[in-house]
């Protein structure tokens, strides 16, 4: 498949954290064509297993979670409005009228309602809505209503991916598929070169909560090397320049104290001498992201986190490029099998 | 009926952003061309049609505006995002987060948004402010964004029209594409009066094309189909619900804009409980309708308004029940069926009633 047509199938995909079985078996379909062996555990993890032409095989272990922000329902009320609360950071500015899926006994369309201009007295005009007062409207009265939404079903936001000039991408949920087409990209590489070492592909849940799913995936594997995916802030006006990383020049490869400088600097002479495209992501604390867990993981798996720059994270239109996607996908798979050269 | 609902959702799916009503225009013609007697677009873009009547009723207008609300493009930034403005009243908190298209070509975009993680505690707890916002059509530069897009293009929100829950309709420009779809279909009979069928353009900018179109028509009365807002969620205090969607048309008693016909409205109310068609009365006088402009065209034009409540009216995923629409047209079809035996012309009282 294109990278376009399965960034597009990704990020339309619905899992909002804690319900990843909505899309855990597609995930797994597309891992099956490149892997020796794929499962899926009991969080709903996405494992795929490729194994490695070595003798002595080293263990590479790369993450990328596909759970995405959401809503969850709170409340039903008589007049057949949902009230809801957010999974993950939702930032409740960029959510009025927004169609979503709730996902009900069956899946139902409906908006997330905002009053009309004309109906804003003037002293609300410049106050901010808070999420308690938003409703999801779905058309139907209480009645109905109840007999197919329950308290506590999820919420996913329609935002289906669009195509953008220079080979941009946006959609709902780049944060972070973006990042599992990372993982099918590296596994399309790594069919056409040799690899000493085992690779585990993990495609996990829960991270918008927490990192919850990477510390299940990592009980059970013994990994020598941890490769992270996942999204940074993209450049965007307002945005601190040493903390949003411009589209389209390749992987953000973090330093830090929770990386493994040797890993890093390494993967960063790599790409230097094939000529892939990268900046340097500097990250003073954890980085928020599952390496946080890898790194002490285990007895700590050595990590190094590759980031995908993504324009306005946490909205329905993350933006990111294509050609950042496949560069990310390239350099991490040229450091699994070159690593085992040394 | 259904062919109405068919139009309405095609009429959304168009593009006719104040100032750009051709697309909307072209779709309206193909459809009524061979059900009137005349018609004509004038030089500010109204399309104005004619329906010779079969007996002597006074001459009716009936306008539905055909702009949208929407943006126009004011500057194209080094980075290569757009900085634009809303034509017509579009709230800062509708924009974030939302796809859009460009121009005649349609060219793709969406508004971004500051990550929250970005913001501060004051951006987090604030607004969204309207000066901030861009849209991102992917361009790296400039250079890029010009050749895609030019200053003073406009662009419209990017959705499609959803059928869902209990028999309602989602799409953007419900105000007015309803009064549109309506006025089609209300073309397709033959009624006593003369009508002239007026799809008007720039409404949300301030009802600029009715304001021709009723010098050119002249009418003694006026109807105008409009989509109007509703808003009756929960902790809405009662007072603030304006309309409430799925309880029929809803009638306009006074707004920003005008004070309804007292005759008219008493023939439209009695016309529906004649025929068993519900309604309900707009209770806020918030907002303004092309009635405004129309009632002092001339010697002056007795108006009603018969509109439809539609929820979220101004943002891209406006909402509205189809039964209500399907009774706007009954009712409006009535009203104008049996309209020359009811309604007095104050500048013929003198004399009696209007010529039957």
């Amino acid at each position: 498949m294109e990278c376009v047509e399965l960034l597009k199938k990704l990020s339309n995909m619905r899992a909002v954290s804690g319900r990843e079985n909505m899309a855990a078996g597609e995930i797994a379909e597309l891992f099956r064509q490149y892997c020796d062996d794929v499962s899926i555990d009991a969080f709903y993890n996405v494992i795929g297993f490729k194994k490695g032409q070595g003798e002595k095989p080293g263990n590479v272990l790369v993450t990328a979670h596909y759970d995405e922000i959401g809503l969850i329902v709170t409340g039903i009320e008589d007049s057949g409005f949902l009230r809801f609360t957010a999974v993950g950071g939702v930032d409740a500015k960029v959510i009025g009228a927004m169609e979503v899926t709730v996902h009900g006994k069956e899946d139902l369309f409906g908006v997330i309602g905002v009053k009309p201009p004309h109906l804003i007295p003037p002293e609300d005009k410049n106050k901010g809505i808070k999420m308690e007062d938003m409703r999801i409207d779905i058309g139907y009265d209480g009645e109905k209503a109840r007999e197919l939404v329950s308290i506590g079903d999820m919420v996913s936001f329609n935002s289906p991916a669009r195509e953008l000039l220079n080979n941009r991408m946006a959609g709902k949920s780049m944060d972070n598929r973006s990042g599992v087409a990372v993982l099918i990209e590296i596994l399309k590489e790594l069919q056409k070169i040799k690899h000493d070492d085992n690779v585990y592909i993990v495609a996990t849940v829960q991270e918008e909560l927490g990192l919850i799913g990477a510390i299940c995936a990592t009980y059970n594997i013994k990994a020598d090397l941890g490769i992270v995916i996942d999204v940074c802030h993209g450049d965007m006006p307002d945005a601190p320049s040493d903390e949003a990383f411009p589209l389209d020049k390749g992987a953000a490869v973090a330093i830090g104290p929770i990386i493994s400088r040797k890993h890093a600097r390494e993967c960063i002479k790599l790409a230097k001498e094939e000529n892939i495209s990268y900046q340097i992501d500097p990250e003073a604390g954890d980085t928020g992201t599952e390496a946080a867990v890898l790194a002490v993981a285990r007895e700590g798996i050595p990590v190094i986190l590759l980031s995908i720059p993504s324009k306005y994270m946490h909205t329905t239109v993350e933006m990111i490029s294509v050609s950042d996607v496949v560069a990310t996908g390239r350099l991490a798979a040229r450091y699994i099998a070159g690593r085992s050269k040394e | 009926m259904k062919a109405a609902l068919d139009n309405l959702k095609k009429l959304t799916a168009l593009d006719g952003v104040s100032g750009e009503e051709k697309p909307v225009r072209d779709y309206i013609v193909s459809k009524i061309k061979d059900y009137v007697d005349d018609y004509y677009v004038d030089n500010l873009g109204n399309l104005i049609t004619y329906k010779k009547g079969t007996g002597n009723g006074p001459k009716v207008m009936l306008d539905a505006h055909m702009d949208e609300v929407g943006l126009l493009i004011t500057l194209i930034n080094q980075d290569g995002l757009l900085k634009f403005r809303t034509i017509g009243g579009i709230e800062a908190r509708v924009l974030a987060g939302k796809r859009v298209r460009i121009g005649k070509d349609q060219v793709p975009g969406v508004i971004g948004f500051k990550p929250l993680h970005l913001q501060s505690s004051k951006e987090r707890e604030g607004t969204v402010d309207k000066k901030q916002l861009t849209i991102d059509i992917g361009a790296k530069d400039k250079e890029q964004a010009e050749k895609m897009v030019e200053i003073g293009d406009l662009a419209a929100f990017d959705y499609e029209p959803v059928e869902f829950g209990d028999n309602k309709l989602m799409a953007k420009a419900l105000d007015n594409r309803v009064g549109c779809a309506a006025l089609i279909e209300l073309l397709k009979h033959k009624y006593e009066s003369d009508i002239y069928g007026c799809f008007t353009v720039q409404e949300e900018i301030g009802l600029k094309g009715a304001k021709t179109s009723t010098f050119q028509v002249e009418p003694d009365i006026a109807f105008v189909l409009e989509g109007t807002t509703c808003y009756d969620v929960p902790d809405t205090k009662e007072y603030g619900i304006s309309t409430v969607c799925g309880d029929g048309p809803a009638l306009t008693i006074m707004d920003r804009s005008v004070i309804a016909d007292k005759d008219l409205l008493k023939h439209i109310t009695e016309t529906a409980k004649l025929n068993g068609i519900p309604y309900q009365f707009k209770k806020t006088i918030s907002g303004g309708t092309n009635a405004g402009r129309i009632q002092a065209g001339g010697t002056g034009v007795k108006v009603a308004i018969i509109a439809l409540p539609c929820r979220y009216i101004h943002s891209p995923v406006s909402v509205m029940d189809i039964n209500d629409f399907e009774n706007m047209i009954k009712l409006a079809k009535k009203v104008l069926e049996t309209l020359p035996t009811s309604i007095t012309l104050y500048r013929e009282q003198g004399g009696g009633k209007v010529n039957v």
